[in-house]
């Protein structure tokens, strides 16, 4: 696989301006290759969740340039962003953002009703080892059962890609490593390209690559030539 | 279902009581607008459709006697399309079983057919027959009053001989669809009948024959109603005439018509103010829901659901709430609208109703509270389009509060915190604080508008009653009589006081304006029936000179000195100048007056009375009535006392059920503001509050908290909505002031404390449904989870 699934050229992010401006990022550059999963590593305001939110179209760069494919995404207007997601982007936060009046099925059935070749809210359910549960309220799951009802809704419209923000960091071990799991399960079968953000080094070792990341800037970068199974890490 | 609106409905079934109070409020503007418009309609329809096909005349003019021969100028005037001439008298009526007599008002129909104009509905019986002399037909409501058939008799002296007249149907007139006797205001059927004969009947009787002494005239289209006017009064004025008058001036129309502006009004401000208010719940009530689902609408976004996607979601949940409170608008809406035109067709008599379910004002009210819902959702809308979603799943930033002018000042320390608190919040959000008070105070100001109408009335009641006319009863003499004459009243049984009175029709004028009116002569220092001033207290009549009440003072633009032309309408074709010595208050029509000796002087006359006033021993009232029916001299009679405590019953009733109604109107706003913005303010600080608890706080003790920025806010909202009602009294009073009568602008101060009481309580009630969640706040789960 030797097209990248995202690329990015000097990007940078400002928020505010002035004596009070935060640069998130300053001029990131990376390439990230189709099919793999890439754990991003650093410390909080390293930038990570700027760079994910503007991979994912959640967020414009204040300068540089981001690709998909070969979609620009710097360049596009909301709507365009807009459909990007719709078409490509699974989204898996940290705190699941699961709509609470909608049952497990439902809030999968939010993102297969919009998608073009989605597969059944069950199916994707069933893959997270939810279909039993599917038909309860989030209020009513515990919180791996309600991360991984974020990523049946994220994987149910088999996304190109699945950008992962903190997916474990409110999670304890055992229930981070059944969320993991879910990850690489995906990432292996259906050849997603996965991002998944965290702190947590142990993560790293299930990862095809990963990242570092500190000021705003990529500043160190490896490839595991041997993968541990998320069963086989721990924290 | 899309899922979306799986969401739609969960979250309007969870906010059903916050969906509910408002759309109730929107329901409310949607039951006025039905309610005013259709009644509206559905009276003005009426009267028009009665008027269209019983020939409502556009003019009257009454004059002494003009000969037959005289019609004929007058059917000629240009602009003139139908005339109709006729007899009208007053009279006594005297009437089997009843001891104190009726005024009566006796008018022609022609010897064939029917008039040309004003033609009765016959109701029961038949029409006179010409040949049975005698023959009579009454108004509807006063057979009613005395359950009289046909074939009942009633007897009257006509002309100075007593006569039995036999009924022979019961009819309803376009006249006389507001029934009230010559120079009163207020309705009494037992004591006020018409009565119609034929008329060579009624010409024999009162010494008319081959004259009438009366005219009514329907106008072509595009005449000139001034014109014609003019041209009446120059042909009658030989005659005796007293001056023709349009519809303006007709009681039953002038009172008809204020009724009808007055549901107009009903129908401009009433919905506007519930639609403004409900809009304003549902941009308040949506902002917060916005606010607390601002992550799952950056999720949404980050899915992919576009933005108009996201705020047509939230359109639909307001739009939800207007259907609801539109269906149950309807609902009442249609169902009191009918119930109302029932009632006015009652108290108004029409032969027929015309009441139709209307698709169209069915459509805008409809449309009004869609739009209202819609307009109040914008703003909340807006927001959900310009989050980010990047920015929408980041928690909010903390609420910035500032340090206000107490906190300045450094008297925040003397304040309790509740109200510091309170304050700070409220200095954060002064909008939807300036919001909130406006939305209290419209109900107050609703129920001070709502009842001011009683106040006034009570008011003119008592000016007009007790300060003015307190008279017990008022006589009219057949022809002026003189002092001697006034004796035999003196004489009647039980009367105690008389005071004489004299009245002439005249025209004043000062330069181009002029005004048609009587002018009444009075004792200078009467005791029964007395001009008030300004301040409503007697004032002598002096020995010269000419007294106007306020109003007629401004339409002759003239003041206290200016001389005013007064041209005699009496047939003596004269004409005299004299000064204005005092402008006094009078609330029915507009009145001049003179010391009854001056009066008579500048006439020319000796010492005459057309009329007298009567003070009377209550115990003797029988044998008084029994005199008064057998004195020749006397042509008509008001109970004054009596009138009033009819209307005083008929009128408390509708006054207490109007009462009731605004009443509720204003509970429902309340309602709607208090509830919602106390649910969001608990939603709002729920973590605040629970934390409080942790820290040892008691339920009461946060209960005080909550509910101290609604305390302040209802405070004061309670002096805001007095005055917003003062402001809805006053227009009302401008609107409704016609030359026939003016609504004085009083609000009692009960009226004051009522809204005050009413605000309060209902703030209470709906404080207390959302405090009692202050109980099932729950401590750990508030703090565990993230805002």
């Amino acid at each position: 696989m030797s097209e990248a699934a995202f690329r990015t050229e000097e990007l940078t992010k400002t928020y505010g301006s002035g004596a009070t401006a935060v640069h998130a990022l300053r001029g990131t550059t990376l390439s990230l290759p189709r099919g793999e999963m890439t754990v991003l590593l650093g410390h909080s305001g390293s930038g990570k969740s700027t760079l994910l939110n503007i991979l994912g179209g959640l967020d414009k760069a204040s300068s540089g340039k981001a690709f998909f494919r070969d979609l620009e995404l710097t360049a596009m207007s909301e709507t365009r962003l807009t459909r990007y997601r719709r078409e490509h982007v699974g989204f898996v936060f940290q705190f699941y953002n699961l709509v609470p009046s909608l049952t497990a099925r439902e809030n999968v059935a939010l993102v297969t009703e919009i998608a073009g070749n989605p597969m059944k809210a069950e199916e994707a359910l069933d893959r997270v080892g939810l279909g039993p549960r599917m038909d309860h309220f989030p209020a009513q799951l515990s919180g791996g059962e309600q991360q991984r009802v974020a990523i049946a809704r994220a994987i149910a419209k088999r996304p190109n890609v699945l950008l992962c923000d903190e997916p474990t960091g409110a999670l304890d071990s055992k229930t981070g490593v059944t969320v993991l799991e879910a990850l690489t399960d995906i990432n292996d079968e259906f050849g997603t390209t996965t991002v998944v953000i965290t702190h947590n080094a142990e993560i790293q070792r299930i990862a095809h690559r990963v990242l570092f990341m500190a000021d705003g800037k990529i500043v160190d970068e490896k490839s595991n030539e041997q993968r541990l199974k998320p069963s086989e890490v721990s924290w | 279902m899309k899922m979306l609106d799986r969401k739609l409905l969960r979250d309007y079934r969870r906010l059903w009581a916050q969906a509910a109070a408002i759309g109730l409020v929107a329901a409310a503007g949607v039951m006025t607008l039905l309610l005013g418009v259709g009644t509206y309609r559905a009276l003005s329809e009426t009267r028009a459709a009665y008027y269209e096909r019983y020939g409502f005349a556009d003019l009257f003019a009454g004059a002494t006697r003009v000969p037959n021969g005289v019609f004929d100028r007058i059917e000629a005037i240009p602009g003139v399309a139908r005339a109709d001439a006729r007899i009208q008298q007053t009279a006594v009526l005297e009437i089997e079983g009843m001891t104190e007599p009726a005024a009566g008002q006796i008018l022609t129909i022609p010897d064939e057919g029917e008039s040309a104009l004003n033609r009765l509905f016959l109701q029961k019986g038949r029409l006179p027959d010409p040949t049975h002399a005698g023959e009579v037909v009454v108004s509807e409501a006063f057979a009613l009053a005395h359950e009289f058939e046909p074939g009942d008799t009633l007897s009257t002296v006509m002309g100075g001989v007593k006569r039995t007249l036999t009924i022979t149907g019961l009819v309803l007139s376009p006249e006389f669809i507001y029934s009230v006797g010559p120079g009163d205001i207020l309705p009494d059927d037992k004591r006020f009948g018409v009565v119609w004969m034929r008329y060579s009947d009624a010409a024999a009787a009162f010494n008319l024959t081959g004259a009438f002494n009366a005219v009514s005239i329907k106008l072509g289209r595009n005449a000139n109603q001034a014109a014609v006017v003019d041209a009446i009064d120059d042909i009658l004025e030989p005659y005796g005439g007293q001056g023709a008058y349009g519809r303006d001036e007709q009681i039953s129309h002038a009172f008809l018509e204020s009724e009808l502006t007055g549901l107009e009004a009903m129908s401009y401000v009433l919905p506007p103010i519930f639609l403004g208010v409900a809009a304003f719940l549902v941009n308040m009530t949506l902002s917060r829901l916005i606010a607390l689902e601002r992550e799952q609408i950056g999720l949404l976004k980050a899915l992919g659901y576009r933005s108009a996607t996201i705020a047509w979601h939230y359109v639909k949940f307001c739009l939800l709430i207007a259907v609801g409170g539109t269906l149950l608008g309807w609902a009442f809406g249609a169902w009191a609208a009918r119930g109302l035109a029932v009632v006015y067709a009652e108290f108004f008599k029409f032969p027929f109703l015309l009441f139709q379910d209307r698709p169209d004002v069915f459509a805008i009210s409809g449309a009004a509270a869609i739009v209202s819902a819609v307009v109040g959702s914008l703003h909340a809308v807006r927001q959900t389009v310009a989050l980010s979603p990047a920015v929408a799943m980041a928690p909010p930033a903390p609420a910035v509060y500032k340090r206000f002018f107490l906190d300045r000042l450094g008297l925040t320390r003397h304040v309790p915190q509740g109200l510091t608190m309170a304050l700070r919040s409220l200095s954060r959000r002064p909008v939807r604080g300036a919001l909130t008070v406006f939305g209290i105070a419209l109900s107050g100001g609703l129920l001070v508008g709502g009842q001011f109408s009683g106040d006034s009335m009570e008011f003119m009641i008592d000016a007009t009653y007790f300060r003015a006319d307190r008279q017990q009863a008022s006589l009219v003499f057949a022809k002026p009589v003189t002092p001697t004459g006034l004796e035999s009243v003196r004489r009647l049984p039980g009367v105690m006081t008389v005071e004489p009175y004299r009245t002439v029709p005249v025209k004043l004028k000062n330069g181009r304006k002029q005004k048609r009116a009587a002018i009444t002569g009075k004792l200078a220092n009467a005791d029964l029936s007395r001009v008030i001033d300004l301040d409503l207290d007697p004032v002598g009549l002096p020995e010269s000179g000419l007294v106007l009440s306020e109003l007629m003072a401004k339409l002759l633009d003239v003041g206290r000195g200016d001389r005013v032309e007064i041209e005699l309408l009496d047939g003596s074709d004269k004409t005299i100048f004299l000064p204005v010595s005092a402008i006094v208050q009078q609330y029915m029509g507009v009145g001049a007056y003179m010391e009854i000796g001056a009066l008579n002087q500048a006439l020319g006359e000796g010492p005459l009375a057309n009329g007298a006033y009567l003070r009377f021993d209550t115990q003797k009232t029988d044998e008084l009535y029994s005199a008064v029916k057998a004195l020749p001299v006397i042509a008509g009679i008001t109970l004054q006392r009596e009138s009033l405590r009819l209307f005083r019953e008929t009128i408390g009733e509708n006054l207490g059920i109007s009462r009731a109604v605004y009443v509720l109107l204003s509970v429902v706003i309340v309602f709607g503001v208090v509830y919602n913005s106390m649910r969001i303010q608990l939603s709002e600080r729920a973590r605040e509050l629970a934390s409080l608890r942790v820290l040892g706080f008691t339920k009461a003790e946060v209960s005080v908290i909550l509910l101290s920025e609604l305390i302040l806010l209802t405070l004061i909202a309670i002096p805001v909505g007095w005055l917003l009602g003062y402001g809805m009294a006053a227009a009302v009073s401008e609107g409704l002031t016609s030359e026939l009568f003016r609504i004085p602008l009083y609000v009692s101060p009960a009226t004051y404390a009522e809204a005050a009481l009413v605000v309060m309580a209902a703030t209470a009630v709906s404080a207390f449904v959302v405090q009692r969640r202050v109980s099932g706040l729950d401590m750990i789960a508030v703090l565990k989870t993230r805002e």
